[in-house]
């Protein structure tokens, strides 16, 4: 791509090739050969992780598309499917949910690394423009992937971004109709977000090539932003460059590990796991992190045509930096005003995702209408005055010079750094006005955990005698009951408990439906035939238990969130579970429940359809309260071992995912130290001279 | 460049045969995954569990299809005559020989049953058809006689059997 080629075809078909198809040359010139300064710091890596991650995502995306179901009925369904049922389904969709997170979270990293060294200046404004539009993509990308699954946050995401467009005058309806094809978020919009999540991330592709063609031609910058000089202010991309990137991008691989074996929902939201119902938003809906800061400019402005125009322009006055920013100088490391500046936009965009992710009210507006206007000031204002009045540096001579004057970041604070950077997530479902449930000790917490089994066949026995007349379980097949890491029933068992259960059968010889038993491969009954005939009997609508335990939680706040996320606290869900099951009291003096209502403390918004489901005597055996182990069956012991069933119904793979994830850390710890000493043998004869 | 001594050589070598053989490790590592999620996933393998039918219902000389791991199953209420015609055949002049007897179970010859899965490119033959009066494969005219033995055209063995068992005198369990 830059002229360097002095690849020599070693055998007569390679120089046969050469002639018609030079594409060796081509990857010889360009990653091989190609010149990279030799300052680069591991900053520098996250080109590659890009690239990485994009590949990762595409290849998990086409295999996920293999499976997925893109039909306003079938697609949460299909989604549960892939988790229970596929080969690996739950590690590919957990690779491609935490995926999209890792890979915003490096494009972030990438793109505050340009604006700190000045990658944006020339000659290299066309590369930095493409990756403006590369940023557009994977944020339409993103969203469009994030409404499939067709949960609550789904649905309401695809509504509320959808409805953006209306705030356009006079066709703003018509142009949202359109995204529709419909009067409303349907199934034309679910089939036509499926098709796009398909297409763009080839159009990123694409752009990616033009973004690394243009980074050819220009060649990369450095921390010292000064262009390579002298044949000592380059090393070849093959081995320094690759071997450096490699390095860091097992590192990397560690981190996103974490995330998908320990806390793969970390980064989602609970109700994600509650099928779409477009007639109950959820009380809080935030954006997933990655757009937080857009989401807090958005609402900053009290006006809707306002808001739509700053979240836009927030993006697209990137595209227009490399001419906001006057300096001759690129490196902030010979700016020291530039400096102060830039991490202090560096803190506004880290406040303004922390106030995206809180309720839009009172004194957050306020906080985040200032930090929006610093946004803007600080492109508009403080940059073509700092190019102006700023007394930068003496900028050394050549990239050797400062190398030899200078020791390396260290890459343990590279990854300080990392985790530092996700400060600004929460995702509260449960009112603050409710009670924190305890956090109790789980026997499948932590990286280690497993299910105990007798607390999940006891747990089942309670589903069965007490949860099953009004709640369904219907993503659940008998078999699983038999199969690894969940209650450890024999078939034999499974077949017996299957058999006791009447299902619908098929159309005999005359053509009726007749219930018959159920067989292992028959999933769980609902035990009613739609939403009405509950509302009927009920008067309310009891809600599935398949993924109840994950569509439930509560907000832990800052910092105890990010504290879960090293100790792979995950069991929020279980512990609210128990929490509401124990927590019915009589209402406090001067309120009274609501006709068909019952008091709970943990409930948000405290009154519930549902009256207090244990108490003692619910579970029996041969006339006295224990289960057939002989474990005494109170309320507490009732809530905890239905829980932990229902946690396992939730994630019947859990173990698997467990165990699996020591396997992968494991290997790439011992990969990337591996990998360490190999790039310090290959820089060693660089670092001399 | 210096010249590198002999130890460091074989020290160094090492290390990058290890770094590469790991990378190589997790390379096929990761593409296990990737390939199991094509086979049937847990739902369709217990989908797939042994099916009863009834044979009461199946008149004398009547062909019945079921289905059964996605498959059609033949289950050919067969005719004195056309046992008669099935036992009666010269084995020698048969592509795939095999006599009828060992094509279905012993005491219940009258109820054949087969995989109706042409072995030719798996079109599905239609009954009571051909110079056998057996099956014929109409997408590239193959033909069976009533044990569903190839007797002429492309495909190259009889068709298969299913695995299956009397359970009581007209009730079977396939698979």
């Amino acid at each position: 791509m830059s002229g360097h080629s002095t690849y020599q075809p070693r055998n007569a078909f390679m120089k046969w090739m050469e002639a018609r198809l030079p594409i060796a040359g081509l990857i010889h010139s360009s990653f091989v050969v190609y010149p990279t300064p030799r300052n680069l710091n591991y900053w520098w890596t996250f080109g590659g992780i890009l690239t990485f991650m994009l590949a990762l995502q595409i290849v998990t995306g086409v295999v996920l598309a293999m499976h997925y179901t893109p039909h306003v009925d079938l697609a949460f369904n299909s989604v549960e499917q892939i988790m229970r049922d596929v080969n690996y389904g739950w590690l590919l969709r957990y690779l491609h949910a935490n995926g999209a997170s890792m890979f915003f979270l490096a494009a972030y990293i990438h793109m505050f690394r340009g604006m700190y060294y000045g990658s944006y200046k020339e000659p290299r404004e066309v590369l930095w423009i493409l990756g403006v539009i590369l940023l557009l993509l994977m944020i339409m990308t993103g969203f469009m992937g994030y409404v499939l699954p067709w949960g609550q946050m789904s649905y309401w995401a695809a509504v509320v971004i959808t409805n953006l467009f209306s705030a356009i005058p006079i066709v703003g309806e018509s142009i949202t109709q359109w995204l529709w094809g419909g009067y409303a978020v349907g199934n034309p919009t679910l089939n036509r977000f499926y098709a796009l999540h398909y297409l763009l991330p080839f159009v990123i592709a694409g752009v990616v090539v033009l973004h690394v063609w243009a980074l050819h031609v220009a060649g990369q910058n450095n921390p010292d932003g000064i262009e390579p000089r002298q044949d000592s202010d380059t090393v070849a991309f093959t081995p320094y460059a690759t071997m450096k990137d490699a390095f860091f991008l097992s590192v990397f691989l560690i981190m996103f590990a974490w995330f998908v074996f320990y806390t793969p929902n970390f980064l989602g939201h609970p109700d994600n796991y509650i099928p779409a119902n477009p007639a109950v938003t959820p009380t809080h809906i935030v954006p997933e992190w990655y757009y937080l800061p857009f989401y807090a400019i958005l609402r900053a402005v009290p006006n809707k045509l306002g808001g739509v125009v700053l979240l836009g322009a927030s993006i697209v006055i990137l595209a227009f930096l490399p001419w906001l920013d006057r300096s001759k100088v690129r490196s902030a490391r010979y700016r020291p005003r530039y400096r102060f500046f830039f991490w202090l936009f560096f803190i506004t965009c880290v406040g303004l995702g922390w106030l995206g992710s809180k309720p839009a009210e009172g004194v957050y507006v306020y906080a985040a209408r200032v930090l929006t206007v610093y946004y803007f000031a600080h492109f508009l204002v403080v940059l073509p005055l700092l190019g102006r009045y700023e007394t930068t540096l003496p900028v050394p001579g050549s990239i050797t010079e400062a190398v030899l004057k200078r020791s390396k970041a260290a890459a343990a604070f590279v990854i300080a750094a990392i985790f530092a950077g996700l400060i600004g997530l929460s995702s509260p479902t449960v009112a603050a006005e409710a009670e924190t449930p305890a956090k109790l000790k789980w026997s499948f917490g932590g990286p280690f955990g497993k299910f105990d089994r007798g607390q999940l066949q006891r747990g089942f026995r309670v589903y069965r005698e007490v949860c099953q007349v009004c709640h369904g379980l219907t993503l659940l097949s008998f078999r699983n009951l038999s199969e690894p890491g969940g209650p450890g029933f024999t078939p034999a068992q499974v077949a017996a408990i299957a058999a006791e259960y009447q299902v619908r059968g098929e159309p005999d010889d005359q053509g009726e439906v007749k219930d018959r038993p159920g067989r292992p491969a028959d999933r769980f009954p609902a035990p009613f035939q739609n939403d009405n005939q509950a509302r009927a009997r009920y008067n309310a609508v009891p809600p599935d238990l398949s993924v109840i335990v994950k569509a439930r939680g509560f907000d832990r706040g800052f910092p105890l969130f990010l504290l879960d996320l090293v100790t792979g606290y995950q069991e929020q869900g279980a512990d609210y579970m128990v929490a509401l099951l124990t927590g019915y009291a009589d209402p406090p003096k001067g309120t009274a429940a609501p006709p068909g209502t019952f008091y709970n403390k943990y409930f948000p918004g405290h009154f519930l359809a549902m009256p207090a489901p244990l108490g003692e005597g619910r579970i029996t055996t041969d006339g006295k309260p224990v289960y057939d182990d002989g474990t005494p069956a109170t309320v507490d012991q009732m809530a905890r071992d239905v829980t932990a069933f229902l946690a396992w119904a939730a994630e019947p793979h859990l173990e698997a995912r467990k165990r699996i994830g020591l396997q992968v850390i494991i290997f790439l710890i011992i990969f990337a130290g591996l990998l360490y000493f190999t790039k310090k043998k290959v820089w060693k004869s660089v670092e001399a001279h | 460049m210096a010249t590198i001594s002999s130890t460091e050589h074989t020290r160094r070598d090492f290390l990058y045969i290890a770094t590469g053989a790991m990378g190589a490790v997790g390379a096929v590592a990761a593409l296990v995954p990737l390939i199991a999620q094509m086979n049937p996933d847990a739902s369709t393998i217990a989908a797939g569990a042994p099916i009863e039918v009834d044979l009461t219902p199946i008149a004398e000389g009547q062909v019945i299809k079921v289905f059964w791991r996605g498959k059609p199953i033949f289950i050919n209420h067969r005719t004195k005559k056309q046992i008669e015609e099935a036992v009666n055949v010269n084995l020698a002049s048969l592509p795939d020989p095999q006599p009828d007897s060992a094509r279905v179970k012993p005491k219940h010859a009258n109820f054949q049953v087969l995989i109706g899965i042409c072995t030719h490119l798996g079109c599905i033959p239609i009954a009571h058809q051909g110079p056998y009066n057996g099956y014929f494969c109409p997408c590239h005219g193959s033909v069976y006689d009533t044990s569903g033995r190839i007797r002429s055209g492309p495909a190259p063995t009889n068709l298969a059997l299913p695995p299956y068992e009397f359970v009581s005198d007209t009730r079977i369990r396939i698979g």
